[in-house]
């Protein structure tokens, strides 16, 4: 049991850790202040494209969408960050990570989106066309609110997801809280500063994922 | 070299292409063996627990939200170093492939259990009391009449939940599984060429897009129509 408080607990290594880990947290959030709002804006368009009346930008837009939800975020981001400068493409790590996620995050919002936008009655289209709304005013004041308000929980769901996946930036050495934990890891021989990674996870994510829940139920009695 | 030759040795060199399928293939089948074996311990765990739930029995209900909270929330690349570097320094030795099923199975059970409870939670109370009232106990109702309507209405959610999950397989190679990814980063580095990167890349979606397709033919299939 000493032993496993020791390897796991060890307070003062996680005091030790903790400056290291809170730099890590900040990175963290700053990759999240970055990828959320690309994968955000991405997905909007993606959803936009499928909406086109040319089937062939429809059925281009579902297999970009197919194929991005099928390679894993892992392997599309080892395929740009060590795959990319063989063709003489050297980019930084945060680049990397940037592009990959938006490929990746772009995908699942997309198909969000095109959900909520699917939500939302033909009759809604037709209403608001006749009282003079063009398309574009259409989409942006009277279907994509409602749109976006029938799939929150969703959206909120694949933000966390998101959040959880910046934890694979440490692979390519973007110095985030996973990347901090590990090394302190390595350099004390010991898994406290992992764990005390993983709480500062659970205490960033928890409330989310207990709003996910309660947003769930409220849409479910809607 | 013509530029179009150029980027074919970077990404599909032939002879890398011959020399290295065999290493994906192998990849391939390591990776089909472990998501399967996630997917079925995963989605038995998440139903126990859901039926377990069910008992409203308050200590175990504590316990089950706070497994399943704490492994909603918890990245799965976390857990996986945790104990993949950890236990063994407490004298619990894993191998790297035990560890990633391990960890991808929790996962998958904590969403299961939420979305089978959320469909237990929704199957109306006339359902219950209908069943109860033919002479059916508690747990032959929740078994035969709440469950199979809880599962089908988890269906759409869960597919894709699964298809997520089962893709973080690829995390396996961080420590060392040899799985598709892990196979193409060994050739890559070995040969110093991006060939076998791309195989693993195109691996991954070949195997993947058939699900991913089922997924959105189940979700249509199978809507939960909203009344």
């Amino acid at each position: 049991m000493g032993q496993i408080l020791e390897q796991f607990l060890n307070l003062d290594i996680m005091f030790k850790v903790w400056p290291l880990l809170l730099r890590g947290l900040g990175t963290t959030l700053y990759l999240c202040l970055l990828v959320i709002p690309l994968g955000l804006a991405g997905g909007l368009m993606v959803a936009l494209l499928s909406l086109s009346r040319s089937r062939a930008i429809d059925w281009l837009a579902m297999m970009l969408v197919d194929v991005f939800r099928a390679a894993p975020p892992l392997v599309l981001l080892i395929l740009i960050y060590s795959g990319l400068p063989f063709a003489g493409i050297r980019l930084s790590p945060t680049a990397a990570v940037c592009i990959a996620f938006f490929c990746n995050t772009s995908s699942y919002y997309g198909e969000i989106y095109r959900a909520g936008i699917d939500s939302v009655g033909r009759g809604q289209w037709e209403a608001a066309r006749s009282t003079g709304l063009g398309t574009l005013d259409t989409l942006s004041f009277v279907v994509l609110p409602q749109a976006v308000r029938n799939v929150l929980p969703d959206l909120v769901s694949n933000t966390i997801e998101v959040v959880k996946l910046t934890s694979i930036a440490s692979v390519v050495s973007f110095p985030e809280l996973l990347y901090s934990a590990d090394m302190a890891r390595s350099l004390t021989f010991n898994s406290s500063p992992v764990v005390l990674a993983a709480i500062i996870y659970l205490v960033l994510l928890w409330p989310l994922v207990r709003l996910v829940s309660r947003l769930e139920r409220g849409v479910a009695t809607h | 070299m013509t530029a179009s030759e150029r980027f074919r040795d970077t990404f599909f060199k032939p002879e890398m292409l011959a020399q290295y399928w065999p290493d994906i293939a192998h990849g391939v089948l390591v990776t089909v063996e472990i998501a399967a074996a996630v997917v079925v311990t995963g989605l038995i765990l998440g139903l126990v627990l859901a039926s377990l739930r069910a008992y409203r029995l308050a200590p175990i209900n504590v316990l089950i939200v706070i497994f399943v909270d704490v492994f909603r929330s918890l990245p799965p690349l976390v857990a996986i170093l945790l104990i993949y570097f950890g236990l063994p320094n407490v004298g619990i030795n894993l191998p790297s492939f035990v560890v990633l099923w391990l960890v991808l199975s929790l996962v998958l059970a904590a969403f299961a259990e939420e979305i089978f409870w959320a469909g237990i939670t929704a199957t109306p109370k006339g359902q219950w009391e209908a069943a109860r009232s033919t002479g059916l106990g508690f747990s032959e109702t929740l078994a035969f009449v709440v469950m199979p309507q809880a599962i089908r209405l988890g269906v759409p959610p869960l597919t894709n939940r699964t298809i997520a999950i089962t893709k973080n397989t690829a995390l396996g190679t961080v420590i060392g599984v040899g799985e598709i990814l892990n196979q193409a980063t060994a050739a890559q580095s070995f040969s110093g060429n991006a060939t076998p990167l791309m195989m693993g890349a195109i691996a991954y979606i070949l195997l993947f897009i058939p699900v991913v397709a089922l997924g959105r033919w189940i979700e249509t299939r199978f809507a939960w129509r909203r009344s």
